[in-house]
């Protein structure tokens, strides 16, 4: 069986402001199987979500192919969901109406829709805000709503860019599990891109590892881990530490790399 | 109430020698004139017809082009925001025209279609659409990048993308642009009835103009200055209805 989604040397360019090419992806491989949780790690500016666009279809590659279920991408895909670094809920619907707007796009009936959106407002724990305004909400709650935006389209390929980035220790943890827990019933293939190496290994059955920009794949590790996963407790496991170290070697130089470009891009 | 008690006290005191007086109201006019002006325009009607009808025409010319300006402005501006070929084609043409003193416009407006109201209409939509049109344009291009990725991958049509994404962010850009259009609209609507009318304020104005009735100008211009406020208020209620979405200022009551 096909892999749910492929990149067969990928490569993709843009066009800086100044007129140069910037190679972000360079010749990039990688598969996904269906049902699949895999986590994509490596520095700041690696074209991370790049990937991810390209995957969904919003951007086409400059070189190679881009498969989803054993069919070459040419535009935005039915059962792909996204969930973005930072908010993309609309800030002039109500949680009702965010969550409902997946359906309602693809000719849901308005009652029809609004039901679906409620079960799955009470599944990510947001009952009796159906009426709020994101600008009245948490950012872990924004968040939330997010994830209902998305999943209540019942993607199977989900695509994640950094989701939980912007909140709190705490709170994110919370996040985690709640995402295994909805994964787990619905068993989409994931990519999950971060720059957190533990949130990878915690989360993900395979990690990738991505060279500093341009990106392409220095290397994959199986996470071997039981499921189901309690986050929080998970990376005091021998086994979560091995795993960890073993990655951070890899990840480490492409770090530094980054860091130092940086740096000279600045001075 | 400083302003008009000097003006008053100006125009009255010393009156008894004519060349004593402190402001001239034969020129300037005096509050208690413009009062009595008014009340007499109540009362016995204007030269042109009762006073109400001057108001109504002048809110009517006002109103309509108001209306016809902000929905081609709103129209345009979407259309020439989402279509990257339709801007490129007009947009020299509406820079022109924009440059252009829209006021003398309305010389030819009245030669055109002549003293009635609608060609004070012409020229209230004129000067109502580019503002309107800048903001909806600047609106629609400002729209978050991100938003419009997740609608698409949400599902969007290129048409719910305009409905549900594009429209009500602009719509914030073009709402603010509603205060300045209404003032546009109503000096649309005054030039052109100074230019040429049968009923409405701009006529009133003209006409106290060339009998020396500076008491007349000032009354005609308090009216005006209501109309505007009035207009004011009713599109802050409009504008508070429509974007309650919003966060107002510091004081959200959201949960942190």
């Amino acid at each position: 069986m096909a892999p749910a989604i492929e990149l067969r040397h990928v490569t993709k360019r843009f066009l800086t402001p100044s007129g140069t090419a910037y190679t972000a992806l360079r010749d990039l491989d990688l598969a996904v199987q269906d049902g699949e949780f895999c986590a994509v790690v490596g520095p700041t500016g690696c074209g991370k979500s790049t990937t991810l666009a390209l995957i969904s279809g919003l951007e086409p590659p400059s070189e190679g192919e881009v498969f989803v279920g054993g069919a070459p991408v040419r535009s935005v895909g039915r059962d792909v969901g996204y969930v973005f670094q930072v908010d993309a809920v609309f800030p002039w619907k109500s949680v009702l109406d965010n969550v409902a707007t997946g359906p309602r796009f693809r000719g849901v009936e308005r009652r029809a829709a609004e039901d679906l959106a409620r079960d799955w407002i009470k599944r990510v724990g947001l009952s009796g805000f159906e009426r709020y305004y994101p600008h009245q909400l948490s950012g872990g709650m924004r968040k939330r709503a997010a994830l209902a935006q998305t999943l209540i389209n019942e993607p199977r390929i989900l695509l994640m860019d950094e989701p939980f980035s912007a909140l709190d220790v705490q709170t994110r943890t919370l996040m985690e599990n709640e995402l295994l827990q909805l994964w787990s019933t619905t068993r989409a293939s994931v990519v999950f891109v971060t720059h957190d190496l533990e949130e990878a290994i915690a989360l993900a059955d395979r990690v990738v590892v991505i060279t500093a920009g341009p990106g392409t794949v220095k290397g994959v590790y199986r996470v071997d881990l039981p499921r189901p996963r309690n986050v929080a407790e998970i990376r005091f496991q021998p086994e979560f530490s091995r795993i960890y170290q073993e990655i951070w070697n890899d990840l480490r130089d492409e770090v530094l790399v980054s860091y130092e470009r940086s740096k000279r891009s600045v001075s | 109430m400083l302003v008009l008690g000097t003006w008053e006290i100006g125009t009255t005191v010393d009156a008894a020698h004519k060349d004593g007086l402190f402001i001239d109201p034969f020129f300037y006019g005096r509050p208690s004139g413009i009062a009595s002006q008014l009340w007499t325009w109540i009362q016995n009607g204007t030269a042109q017809g009762p006073l109400w009808l001057q108001i109504a025409t002048t809110l009517e010319e006002a109103f309509l082009g108001f209306l016809i300006g902000v929905i081609l402005g709103v129209v345009f501006g979407v259309a020439l925001g989402r279509v990257r070929l339709l801007s490129d084609v007009f947009a020299p043409y509406i820079k022109a025209f924009n440059a252009m003193p829209r006021v003398v416009l309305g010389s030819i407006f009245i030669i055109t279609i002549g003293y009635g109201i609608w060609s004070k209409v012409a020229l209230a939509v004129v000067l109502v659409f580019f503002v309107v049109f800048f903001n909806a344009f600047q609106g629609v291009r400002e729209v978050d990048r991100v938003l419009i990725a997740n609608a698409r991958i949400l599902g969007a049509s290129e048409r719910q993308l305009s409905t549900h994404v594009i429209l009500p962010s602009a719509l914030s850009w073009i709402l603010a642009s509603l205060h300045t259009s209404f003032g546009f609209a109503l000096v649309g609507a005054v030039v052109g009835e100074y230019l040429g009318a049968i009923h409405g304020i701009g006529l009133i104005i003209a006409t106290a103009q060339a009998t020396f009735n500076p008491n007349g100008v000032f009354a005609a211009m308090f009216i005006l200055a209501l109309v505007a406020l009035t207009a004011e208020v009713a599109l802050t209620s409009l504008e508070g209805r429509l974007i309650k979405w919003r966060p107002n200022g510091i004081n959200t009551d959201g949960l942190i």
